[in-house]
């Protein structure tokens, strides 16, 4: 073969096979959403050494690493030890909690830390009883400490784990483990020495997840009193507007990000999900009797109890209690800034994701497979870094404007409007509606498009006549993910909010950070039911990210 | 270039990777024959099949669809640009429209009474018109394949492309759905590809089938002459069942182990040859003094192949009739049968299976 042909064939791998506008529009996107990120990355690298990093920033990276830590295990012992005992034992009630262990999923971290805090503190009901008992100097630990935080963000981030580890344990390991019974294992050992390694991708996947949500957070953490290096950046952020101090401290973040990226991959081993097709029965469960029976049962409904049923109790008394007051009028306005927010988020999103996925269908090449990855790419990075960032890229094109001759620049464009929360919420929320809209993609075979194509059919006819006809489950599955995402989202909003702007998440953090339980309880819950809506389809057996087309 | 040509390749060249694909192919297929391609899966078939519909665009090389460049060093034409008809093993239906939708999908051009006369047309050509408001899933494989059929040709296309068309559907079925389809295909005259890894399939659809192996084309030639006269131990191999025995050459006489091969090819002095044999070429008698043994017995309804170890200890094979059956152990006498017999093939180094 001469080399002429060879070159050409591998600058078309690259670049794809010659839809110009509709490969550009994708490299375009892509370099869009990850700009925020290289941002900085760049000013990181850049400015390294210009600006002095915060005192203790020492400590910060310590408490971060703790917290991770304890999270890391917490969600461990949790998430696996009850996908075992709901997969290798029976038990009364144990149907109702292998499904009803997933619903702490609804509960963000913010809203059971203050149900907790106002439990468990000094003021609340638990301590008031044991000076009851005891006398006023009882010691008791301290709630609002490190301990505090890992137990609140263990008991609503364990899901994540116990989601994977019990779905490897049902699909993999059936016949190993029983290979391994036959050989004279115990229960015990055949789950610490097959089913355990064997679910091993599936742990690190999990326990990556946790890590990220527990690296991302600086709302939750600030009620304990917790400063990890997420809370720096806000911190310094807010505290003085020092952009590049900031910058710093989000490069920290991202640094750690990686660090626990690569860490998945090293605790994965180069081992890949393996997805069979069919659906395994898992191993013979175990029948559990009297004293051991009563243990399983009470250590399930223990974690349901604290994790969610309490705290939703809790809210729903707390709401009762209030609903005598007046509704304060705010709640209506914050909860329109709420929705307007998340619509205009999810519909950016969903067109952003579902172009990208039609453009791959044209054949897009190695470039736009690439920029398609990129966009993803938010979602895997802490808000913190995610909200500097634009901060970042919106300070660039100020400059840029004022060089070029434009008075002003953007003028407070960004951090003086919705803006910077809209483009910051794009950039991480694209990731899950890339997901469900190219699993229907996915599900549409090639032919389909190919065969549209030779009928004559422009990419544009493809797209509306065909594409989006046959992916619009998947395009309806995305919007609702991304819709509940952002009325739940509350670091990004926190950090990038211009002056008196709310949304509904944000006024239960202010109202809990004051201690106003009561009234933060019915826009809490509020934001349950509705992060519940997923986590029910899902229980249901139709994860929405995999739904199968009728 | 002639007109009547329906396409037409030159030194196509495609590789993925360090894999080509498609290795300087040339093809020519005039209007309205049926050709098949065929080899084994990895050969490069349906590679040819989507260079030509434009699905991948080849490394170099051209090809022309009824006389109009639609690919060559300087342009390329995606594939609504030209004029192909595409049928899919999955058929790929367009599952959200019902099937006179999908039959008019293509006609965009005709005003709307052409585009419904077309459809008719199309569904009453492929027995189908009862069916025009289901939806693709209500369709049997075999209904869904030929609204496929349908859709592919009405917008009246210089040549339709058949990819495994027969491959998803049931044994049983395959043969019905094929001779409709093909009936179908050669009513409309247009010019068909099929590419296919059935030989059967091959051998009685097609007026000319391409053998395919690693990118390149074996060869090229009416069903008959890649059956009977193949040009390699691969072709003649892969189109069915093929023994090779050496040939012995003495002046104008050509044997073998079995017998006196009645044939006068034009052979290359100083080269080795074998004769290849197809099992209906190999008569088997029982013969308590024959120098050869029967060693496997298969029965396949109609007939029963005998596998028979010779004196030299080289293996060939025989159908014989279904009520012919000797056991295993049986001494047997082996011989060709009469008339138009085997060809002679040089000896390869490298031996294909």
């Amino acid at each position: 073969m001469s080399p002429a042909p060879a070159t050409r064939g591998a600058v078309r791998r690259v670049l794809g096979e010659g839809r110009w506008a509709w490969s550009a529009l994708v490299v375009l996107v892509g370099a869009l959403i990850s700009a925020p990120v290289v941002a900085v990355v760049v000013d990181g690298v850049l400015g390294a050494g210009d600006t002095q990093l915060p005192r203790n920033v020492g400590d910060m990276v310590f408490t971060s690493l703790w917290l991770l830590l304890g999270v890391g295990c917490g969600t461990f012992v949790l998430g696996a030890g009850l996908a075992w005992l709901v997969s290798a034992f029976d038990f009364p009630c144990r149907r109702l909690l292998s499904w009803a262990l997933v619903l702490p999923l609804a509960m963000p971290a913010y809203i059971l830390g203050f149900v907790f805090l106002s439990t468990f503190d000094v003021a609340g009901p638990v301590q008031s009883l044991l000076r009851d008992w005891f006398g006023a100097d009882v010691w008791v630990p301290d709630v609002r400490s490190l301990g505090g935080a890992v137990i609140v963000m263990s008991l609503t981030l364990y899901p994540y784990v116990y989601l994977l580890a019990r779905a490897a344990m049902v699909e993999q390991s059936a016949t190993t483990y029983e290979a391994a019974r036959t050989l004279g294992a115990t229960r015990g050992r055949a789950f610490l020495r097959v089913l355990l390694p064997l679910a091993r991708p599936s742990l690190a996947a999990g326990l990556a997840l946790v890590m990220m949500e527990t690296l991302t957070d600086f709302a939750t953490v600030q009620y304990f009193n917790v400063h990890t290096v997420s809370v720096g950046v806000y911190l310094v952020w807010k505290g003085s507007f020092d952009l590049h101090s900031a910058t710093q401290i989000a490069a920290l973040v991202l640094v750690f990000a990686v660090a626990l990226l690569v860490g998945e991959r090293l605790l994965r081993g180069g081992a890949r999900f393996t997805q069979r097709g069919h659906r395994g029965v898992g191993p013979q469960r175990e029948r559990l009797r009297g004293f051991k029976a009563a243990l399983a049962s009470a250590a399930g409904l223990g974690v349901l109890g604290v994790a969610f049923v309490f705290p939703v109790l809790q809210l729903v008394v707390w709401a009762l209690g209030a609903s005598t007051d007046p509704l304060d009028p705010r709640l209506g306005d914050y909860l329109a800034n709420s929705v307007t927010l998340a619509l205009v988020v999810a519909a950016v999103c969903v067109t952003v994701a579902t172009l990208i996925g039609h453009a791959q269908r044209l054949g897009g090449g190695r470039l736009v497979r690439s920029a398609a990855q990129l966009t993803t790419f938010g979602y895997a990075v802490p808000g913190a870094v995610v909200g500097i960032g634009v901060l970042l890229v919106m300070d660039w094109l100020d400059r840029g404007l004022v060089a070029a001759g434009v008075e002003g620049g953007t003028g407070l464009l960004v951090t003086g409007s919705v803006l910077g929360i809209l483009i910051a919420q794009v950039v991480r929320f694209v990731a899950p509606a890339h997901q469900a809209i190219d699993a229907s993609f996915t599900k549409m075979p090639p032919s389909i498009t190919g065969s549209a194509l030779s009928l004559g059919a422009s990419p544009r006819r493809v797209l509306t006549r065909v594409h989006l006809p046959q992916v619009r489950s998947g395009i309806l599955v995305a919007t609702v993910l991304v819709v509940i995402d952002v009325v739940k989202e509350l670091p990004l909003v926190l950090l990038l909010r211009p002056f008196g702007f709310t949304t509904v998440s944000v006024w239960v953090y202010q109202l809990a950070s004051e201690n106003f339980w009561e009234k933060a309880a019915l826009p809490a819950l509020l934001i349950v039911m509705l992060a519940l809506v997923p986590v029910v389809v899902l229980v249901r057996g139709r994860d929405p990210r995999r739904r199968v087309e009728p | 270039m002639s007109e009547a040509d329906a396409l037409r390749l030159a030194a196509v060249t495609k590789s993925y990777g360090r894999t080509l694909a498609a290795d300087a192919l040339d093809l020519v297929v005039p209007e309205g024959e049926v050709v098949a391609v065929i080899g084994p899966s990895g050969c490069g078939k349906s590679t040819l099949l989507r260079l030509v519909a434009g699905l991948e665009r080849p490394d170099a090389g051209s090809i022309e669809i009824a006389g109009e460049v639609v690919a060559d060093a300087r342009g390329w034409r995606h594939p609504e640009q030209r004029r192909v008809g595409l049928v899919f093993q999955d058929h790929a239906l367009f599952p959200h429209l019902d099937v006179r939708r999908n039959v008019g999908f293509g006609l965009r051009t005709l005003s709307r009474p052409e585009r419904r006369a077309r459809v008719e047309t199309m569904l009453h050509r492929v027995h189908l018109a009862d069916l025009a408001a289901r939806r693709p899933h209500e369709l049997s494989g075999g209904e869904q394949q030929r609204v496929a059929l349908a859709r592919a040709l009405a917008p009246d296309p210089a040549v339709v492309l058949l990819d495994e068309p027969f491959s998803s559907l049931d044994e049983h079925l395959r043969q019905r759905v094929r001779s409709e389809i093909m009936a179908t295909v050669r009513d409309a005259g247009t010019t068909a590809v099929v590419v296919t890894h059935d030989q059967t399939e091959a051998l009685s659809v097609a007026d000319r089938v391409v053998v395919m192996r690693a990118g390149r084309i074996e060869q090229v030639g009416t069903p008959q002459e890649v059956f009977e006269r193949p040009a390699s131990r691969f072709v003649a191999s892969f189109m069915g069942d093929a023994d090779y025995l050496p040939a012995t050459v003495e002046g104008d006489r050509v044997s073998c182990e079995i017998g006196v091969v009645p044939v006068r090819p034009s052979l290359t002095a100083g080269t080795s040859y074998d004769v290849v044999l197809r099992p209906h070429d190999v008569t088997v008698e029982a013969d308590p003094a024959g120098a050869a043994e029967v060693v496997h017995v298969e029965y396949h309804g109609a007939f029963v192949l005998h596998a028979v170890r010779l004196a030299s200890g080289a293996r060939v094979r025989s159908w014989q009739a279904h009520s012919v059956r000797h056991p295993v152990g049986t001494r047997v006498s082996v011989g060709l049968v009469s008339g138009p017999g085997p060809v002679l093939l040089p000896v390869e180094e490298t031996v294909v299976r």
